[in-house]
């Protein structure tokens, strides 16, 4: 008598430590073996794209910092380019450099978060605890700029809101001098720890086609062996003059991205120290009055700015009618924004695209016919935060 | 081909019936489609060795009620060989369905759902049309133009019942939609008080 096969259905999530937030996943399952995961999403979905329709350009910037929530900044860049080029924008070579040194300290806040909360989903705990005393510098560079820690509503089209306060500079060199040791001092704990190896060599193999044909970007590109950076292909801002290494992963395997994740931390190191080494005097954005409002001080003397100031805060710049994807390289991969104007002030339509979201998609893919308790490590591995993938 | 006119000329070459229009902006081809001859023009985009558009990055869909074929649907393509990305468009009917491209990209399956739910367009020969971001059980479109912002249903727990549950939107202060471009006119719904 054959034994008849019978399959288990297992509700994974919403409320899973694991699940990096609100995922719902319906495996099924074969004794141990995934046999399919149907990932349910949609349970952090804020109706980011309408919200946006219905705002001026410039309130929308808050809503990007609300995506990927553990680099605000980077998605807020998108956006950014995204006017500046409808508009043709020259921004300043200074506000440039800042950009870039808040979107790669947003990189390794990124980073961080992922590498050591991987390493927690299969078994680790301390490299979280170490990880998270960086992260809680790097936000209080991210308050000092802009006045809180995670929702920074910073950059803007033309430039970023403030100037750096005096003695962030030389803060963040020194965070930069100290970091690299922490990073060793992870490495230390992961890179060859058997436990680890274990969870995530060869798991969550990707090869290079089909990294390709699921339009996988960022890390989960790179992993695979596809040498392929926005910052370096497409290059925005300032990151034509500066020189990093861009890692590129060999087996496509969990592990493979999590050294990419590594390397990537101390590139973006290099990157920041280049910047506060060469970056100029001036002014932080256009000088448009059209576009950035007038300083506060002029407010009191000229009737001219007092106009710009009021009519920037209730209508909000008008962007002509045009159409345009402007994508950046976020941590997760690539975040582009699909903006299409009509020339009032608010965006005819704004569409996020979002790594995240189809990196997940993926996930019946990669996990077909491994083990339950892989499913952790490849979640991990593809570092979803819910935020940009609901929007 | 490296370079992005010849590229336009190359697809235009190629392509001749398929293409109603197109032209260069912001360092990107623009493409304008017969919507029958999708699948061909992807597909065509994607294998020959010239354009090498292997990636597909997003799909969406525009909504214009006044126009009479009233969603405009758009196909961004990437090709890494070459660096250059193409935006594709055509419009449609609200009730036409569209040819799904699951076949030749496995990552439109999401993204297609995404557009079924925010704008209730149909596609034809897709394994697993569903509702992807929305509520269980939600109704309407909420990308659609005429979908109110504030949406229909509201969630809530309720202490008699001990459950969740849905009631109709209740606002206890008006949406309030300042037309700045305009001050002098008032807003919409002080208008519309005025009428009553």
């Amino acid at each position: 008598m054959a034994k008849e096969k019978k399959t288990l259905n297992l509700n994974f999530g919403p409320q899973h430590p694991a699940a990096h937030g609100v995922l719902r996943l319906i495996l099924q399952l074969d004794g141990e073996i995934v046999e399919k995961a149907d990932p349910h999403i949609g349970l952090l979905h804020r109706g980011t794209e309408k919200l946006i329709e219905n705002k001026t350009y410039i309130q929308a910037v808050p809503y990007f910092d609300r995506l990927d929530y553990v680099a605000p900044m980077n998605q807020e860049h998108a956006f950014a380019l995204a006017i500046e080029k409808i508009l043709n924008i020259e921004v300043p070579a200074r506000a440039k450099y800042i950009r870039v040194i808040f979107c790669e300290i947003g990189r390794i806040l990124s980073h961080i978060l992922n590498v050591t909360t991987q390493a927690m989903d299969v078994g680790a705990l301390t490299p979280t605890l170490w990880g998270f005393e960086e992260r809680e510098k790097l936000m209080g560079f991210y308050e000092r700029v802009s006045g809180s820690r995670l929702h920074a509503n910073y950059f803007r089209a033309g430039g970023v809101h403030k100037d750096l306060p005096s003695g962030l500079d030389s803060d963040i060199g020194e965070f930069c001098e100290k970091f690299p040791k922490i990073i060793d001092d992870l490495e230390t704990l992961l890179t060859d720890n058997r436990i680890f190896k274990q969870r995530n060599v060869d798991i969550g193999i990707v090869s290079k086609q089909d990294a390709l044909d699921y339009s996988f970007s960022g890390v989960m590109l790179r992993g695979s062996g596809v040498a392929w950076d926005l910052r370096r292909s497409q290059p925005y801002d300032c990151y034509d003059d500066l020189e990093f290494k861009i890692p590129v992963g060999k087996n496509g395997d969990c592990y493979d991205r999590y050294l990419c994740r590594i390397e990537e931390m101390r590139e973006s190191v290099k990157i920041i120290k280049q910047c506060l080494k060469n970056i100029p005097k001036g002014p932080i954005k256009t000088e448009d009055g059209k576009i950035s409002p007038p300083p506060k001080r002029e407010l009191k003397q000229s009737m001219e700015a007092l106009i710009h100031h009021f009519k920037l805060f209730t209508e909000g710049y008008r962007v002509e009618k045009d159409e345009i994807y402007a994508a950046v390289e976020a941590p997760k991969g690539e975040f582009g924004v699909y903006l299409i104007s009509d020339g009032s002030s608010k965006p005819y339509k704004c569409k996020i695209r979002a790594p995240g979201f189809t990196h997940l998609q993926a996930m019946d893919y990669l996990i077909k016919g491994h083990m339950l308790a892989d499913v952790p490590a490849v979640l991990g591995s593809m570092d979803i935060v819910f935020g940009e993938v609901d929007r | 081909m490296k370079n992005l006119a010849d590229l336009e000329k190359f697809i235009n070459s190629e392509l001749t019936s398929k293409i109603n229009n197109s032209f260069i902006k912001h360092n990107n081809i623009y493409l304008n489609i017969n919507q029958d001859e999708l699948i061909e023009v992807i597909s065509f985009l994607k294998t020959n060795k010239e354009t090498k558009f292997r990636q597909l990055i997003d799909i969406t869909a525009v909504d214009y009620p006044e126009n009479e074929n009233r969603f405009k649907m758009v196909y961004l393509l990437l090709s890494h060989e070459y660096n250059h990305r193409i935006i594709i468009d055509y419009s449609i009917k609200e009730n036409e369905v569209i040819s799904s491209l699951t076949s030749i990209f496995p990552s439109a399956n999401w993204m297609e759902r995404e557009v079924f739910d925010m704008y209730g367009l149909n596609f034809k020969n897709h394994p697993d049309l569903r509702r992807i971001l929305t509520d269980y059980g939600f109704e309407g479109h909420p990308l659609r133009k005429d979908f109110p912002l504030t949406g229909h249903n509201e969630v809530r727990y309720s202490e008699e019942q001990k459950k969740v549950i849905y009631e109709p939107v209740k606002l206890e202060q008006n949406y309030r939609n300042f037309d700045y471009e305009s001050p002098w006119e008032g807003t919409k719904y002080i208008k519309e008080i005025k009428k009553s």
